[in-house]
């Protein structure tokens, strides 16, 4: 029942939720970011990395240190987080932890099918993976031909199994396929890990909820975006959309007549709470988009850390992570490429 | 937890106990509960029944919230500070906070007991006097009033203390004003003792 969750969350995963609040605490705040966007060199910023969360990944590392380097050892710290409390979660915040990373499994997926496509090395595309999305069979995704070898082979033994509808198709893998395929998988995912959570109930329902309501709107969002002009019918661009959601069903039938950017505007603008995120655009303009929306995720996910007793954390300690991952990614190209006056155009702050 | 809006709250209890009322008022067609069976019932137990349940429900449930809180506001506590080791030594009074509950419920035991005097039954060998039935029910309800006053208690005091925990490790400056709300929190099992005492300050099991 709805609050008295109070009393028995602790049980099974009081420690864990304590954890995650002490990670996150330790993520970069206003002042770090400042002192990194001085710095002159990459070295420099391997220096001020040391003095925060980072410091035991980055310490070792030997000159000359390039951004590729410190991406992949923030990545590793939040991927040994990660582990450190996926290893000791009881049921159910095993699965959902696990939820929260088959996104990640299904970018790995058509990132090795399309690496595959353009005829490149299995090993090299597997060090490329995300490692929160990584199966043990993730390599024989290489020798699949079409759609249905893929499932037959590979994915009927992961978690991604039950996504894949009865309608697979003998067509040989091509990029629109893939396209396609990526987007079909991660609606049935949404789908399903939004049920997962309000089969849970309570705080975690509503929390998340909100959450991935926002995640699948701005995924409908970017398929309307991308898929203009292209040769995908309103009804496959229907069928991409996600069963729940603000957009949920009226808004998903007029983006999917949609044809220009601003046909999508005047259809998301019915949206109380995304009529604010499109009044900071000018009219046409859409380069800010993408800024706008992350912002718009990072403040849902520190609203997130307002409530206790919620699995909510987790899922926005790790977005929180990976846009933290991002923002430090952006600093260390702008400086290595000597164009530090662009490092405020490209990270969303977190707090 | 259950959950209270299910219908069997709402439709499924209410229709069993109308139904037990119907079957213990069948003895007597004119009244819907039969209070003389009611009360035969009532008259052959034993006060030392009520007394003994009322000591047991003292020390019973105080222990259990004192135990629930301890555990909330423990695993929020370790888990906080295996990050910032310092809230350890001021948390442990959130523990010992909940750990007073139990203590309140083992002193209103220990009182409640020794009011407990024995006394034999009447004529017929089975029924007691009023004095020792008012007794009887006197201690059962005074150990009810403080066991659950500080059953609800101890999971108060938990549930602020892992706030409490959780939010000194992020900001040590809110510390003192949260345990304010738990020392608020901790009052309330004192009226549950306080109620109790009052409740068995006038036994007397004979004339």
């Amino acid at each position: 029942m709805y609050g008295f969750e109070m009393m028995t969350f602790n049980i099974k995963d009081g420690f864990l939720e304590a954890i995650v609040r002490g990670h996150r605490s330790g993520l970069l705040t206003v002042a770090d970011y400042n002192n990194l966007s001085q710095c002159e060199t990459l070295d420099d910023i391997k220096m001020n990395l040391t003095s925060t969360d980072y410091g035991a990944y980055l310490a070792n590392e030997a000159s000359p240190i390039y951004t590729a380097n410190i991406v992949e050892k923030c990545t590793l710290k939040l991927v040994n987080d990660w582990n450190y409390m996926r290893s000791q979660a009881d049921e159910t915040l095993a699965t959902f932890m696990d939820y929260c990373t088959y996104g990640h499994m299904i970018d790995n997926v058509v990132l090795i099918v399309t690496g595959t496509l353009h005829e490149r090395d299995v090993q090299e595309l597997l060090d490329k993976c995300h490692p929160l999305g990584m199966f043990d069979s993730i390599a024989t995704l290489a020798v699949a031909q079409n759609m249905r070898e893929l499932y037959r082979l590979v994915l009927v033994d992961t978690p991604l199994a039950p996504y894949f509808s009865e309608n697979l198709t003998h067509e040989d893998l091509d990029e629109m396929n893939i396209e396609i395929m990526r987007n079909t998988l991660y609606k049935a995912y949404l789908d399903d890990f939004a049920s997962f959570c309000q089969k849970l109930g309570g705080t975690t329902a509503e929390i998340m909820g909100d959450m991935l309501a926002f995640e699948t709107d701005r995924r409908a969002l970017n398929i309307t975006l991308n898929s203009i002009g292209t040769e995908l019918t309103r009804e496959d661009r229907k069928k991409l959309y996600s069963n729940f959601g603000l957009l949920y069903p009226h808004g998903h039938n007029e983006l999917a007549i949609a044809e220009d950017f601003d046909q999508i505007r005047s259809a998301m603008e019915k949206v109380p709470a995304y009529s604010g995120i499109f009044s900071k655009l000018g009219y046409g303009e859409s380069q800010m988009l993408d800024k706008l929306l992350y912002e718009e995720e990072v403040k849902k996910c520190v609203d997130c850390f307002e409530q206790q007793f919620h699995y909510g954390v987790f899922y926005a300690y790790m977005k929180l992570r990976e846009q933290e991952i991002r923002n430090v990614m952006w600093i260390s190209e702008c400086v290595a490429q000597d164009q530090k006056g662009r490092i405020s155009d490209g990270i969303v702050y977190l707090f | 937890m259950a959950d209270l809006t299910h219908p069997v709250v709402w439709f499924y209890i209410p229709c069993a106990i109308t139904w037990i009322c119907f079957l213990i008022s069948v003895g007597s067609p004119d009244r819907f509960i039969d209070y003389d069976w009611l009360w035969l019932l009532f008259r052959n137990m034993s006060p030392y029944f009520w007394s003994a349940l009322g000591v047991a429900l003292a020390v019973g449930m105080s222990i259990l919230g004192a135990a629930w809180g301890i555990f909330i506001t423990g695993s929020s506590l370790v888990g906080a500070a295996i990050r910032v080791p310092r809230i350890t030594s001021k948390n442990l009074i959130s523990v010992i906070f909940c750990e007073a509950v139990a203590i309140y419920g083992v002193i209103v035991a220990i009182i409640l007991q020794t009011k407990i005097e024995p006394v034999s039954p009447g004529p017929n060998g089975v029924t007691y006097d009023k004095w020792a039935m008012a007794s009887g029910y006197s201690i059962f309800g005074s150990g009810v009033t403080c066991g659950f006053a500080n059953l609800v208690c101890g999971m108060c005091v938990g549930i602020v203390g892992s706030s409490c925990a959780l939010s000194d490790a992020q900001n040590n400056s809110l510390f003192v004003k949260i345990l304010v709300v738990e020392i608020f929190g901790s009052a309330l099992g004192l009226f549950g003792v306080i109620i109790g005492i009052i409740m068995s300050g006038g036994v007397k099991w004979t004339a």
